[in-house]
């Protein structure tokens, strides 16, 4: 159903403090979510607002994303963990007609990827990311468990998931294939479980050209599990936007960011470790794209966006070849 | 086959349209649109690149599989063969088969692509 953003939010508008909203506009990238970024006014100072919202009703079969009001309650527990975020400023409520979103204070700053890697105003910040990146992860992972309902799973868990989402996917391809079985074979001895962000990369992240990360962003995917997971994800080869040679999201070495980690109270975890995940995070990449196809094959969405990406799923067999050949 | 205009040309007039339209569109159109040149861009490289990557994918996996068929039996035939253990990483010649049918398929999808390296 459509819903008429700028409306709905005008007439929040004074349960934010406020008596109008102005300029609000649909922000481009988020095949599943929306952001609109809008300007309250009428309660002094005008402030920079940001609503995120579903845009699709949540599949809990293929989804597991965690719901808004977990994201928000999340987003809190971040913010007294010590992470930088974007503070939450409303959870949305049915009566205010904007389906299931959440409202935050704007972050000013970068978060398009290729920009973070390649844009010479971030040549200065960008050699400490990666140890700012570790250090973030290792407070998010201090986050108590019952801060928000999150679901769990381990590095066997989170293979028996996309397996089976590629397995009824019809798909046949097999370099997921052959990369599936041998992580099977080769998983990590397990860990304590941590609170993960579970999407924690370049691109869901607000860079300031002098202070670095502003604020860790999209929350939907949080969940219980691995602490490498979160780090591994961060080196997925996809979110390097071309800086292969980067291997932390394209801007930083492996060695700064397990140093951030430890530096800031977490564990000591081996590049092995953080290796597997990064492999695993592009098989489950590949299969998200694959499932994603899925979603404009079967007739459910309609945007070009979906089938499009169903042709990134060939970057990720790249990237696991390789990092097979390696030896993982 | 036409070849006044060939179906790649039609792509590339397409394509060059949407790009003169890109400034004049809102935000989330803009990024559609890019979207949708990246698609036919694909698909113009599928067009030219294709048959050849689909020929040479077939003798490399009739090798390695030491049997005949079309690419989709032959791709079946070795995932179920992945599946069941027959084969794995340490198969001799596998990873170099699989590894030269990739870089053709991302030449068609993402020529830009840079793969990960591990030291």
């Amino acid at each position: 159903m459509e819903v008429d953003i700028p409306a709905a939010l005008n007439a929040l508008a004074p349960k934010l403090g406020g008596t109008a909203v102005e300029k609000a506009q649909r922000l481009t990238g988020g095949a599943s979510m929306e952001t609109w970024a809008f300007t309250l006014v009428g309660g002094g100072e005008p402030r920079p607002l940001i609503l995120r919202r579903r845009s699709v009703p949540m599949d809990p079969e293929t989804s597991r994303s965690a719901t808004m009001a977990a994201e928000a309650a999340l987003i809190r527990a971040a913010e007294h963990a010590g992470a930088p975020v974007a503070p939450l400023v409303r959870l949305c409520q049915p009566e205010d007609g904007l389906g299931e979103g959440h409202i935050t204070g704007f972050v000013a700053g970068e978060t398009l990827g290729r920009k973070i890697v390649a844009d010479p105003k971030f040549d200065t910040v960008r050699p400490h990311l990666a140890r700012q990146c570790g250090q973030i992860l290792a407070r998010i992972h201090t986050i108590p468990a019952g801060a928000a309902p999150l679901a769990t799973a381990d590095a066997q868990g989170e293979l028996d998931r996309y397996e089976a989402i590629y397995r009824s996917s019809g798909a046949e391809r097999p370099i997921l294939e052959m990369a599936i079985q041998h992580m099977r074979r080769n998983l990590p001895p397990p860990l304590p479980n941590v609170v993960l962000h579970g999407d924690f990369r370049n691109g869901n992240m607000m860079f300031d050209p002098d202070r670095g990360v502003a604020a860790v962003l999209d929350w939907e995917l949080a969940h219980v599990g691995d602490p490498a997971e979160d780090l591994g994800w961060l080196c997925v080869n996809s979110w390097r936007f071309g800086r292969a040679d980067r291997p932390v999201g394209g801007f930083g070495e492996y060695q700064d960011l397990l140093e951030g980690y430890i530096e800031a109270g977490g564990a000591e975890i081996p590049l092995s470790r953080v290796l597997f995940w990064q492999a695993l995070g592009s098989l489950k990449w590949g299969i998200m794209c694959l499932m994603m196809y899925s979603s404009y094959a079967t007739g459910a969405t309609n945007s070009v966006e979906r089938p499009m990406i169903g042709r990134r799923v060939s970057e990720t067999e790249i990237d696991l070849v390789n990092l097979l050949e390696a030896g993982l | 086959m036409i070849e006044h205009p060939r179906a790649d040309e039609l792509i590339e007039a397409v394509a060059g349209w949407v790009e003169s339209i890109r400034p004049h569109l809102n935000p989330r159109d803009a990024f559609l649109s890019r979207v949708a040149v990246n698609a036919l861009n694909a698909v113009k490289r599928e067009l030219v690149q294709g048959p050849a990557a689909e020929a040479a994918a077939v003798a490399r996996l009739s090798a390695l599989l030491g049997v005949e068929g079309d690419l989709k039996t032959l791709n079946a035939e070795l995932c179920e063969r992945l599946r069941q253990g027959a084969m794995d990483v340490s198969t001799p010649g596998l990873l170099a088969a699989l590894k030269a049918g990739i870089e053709d398929q991302i030449a068609i999808d993402q020529p830009s692509y840079v793969s990960v390296k591990v030291r």
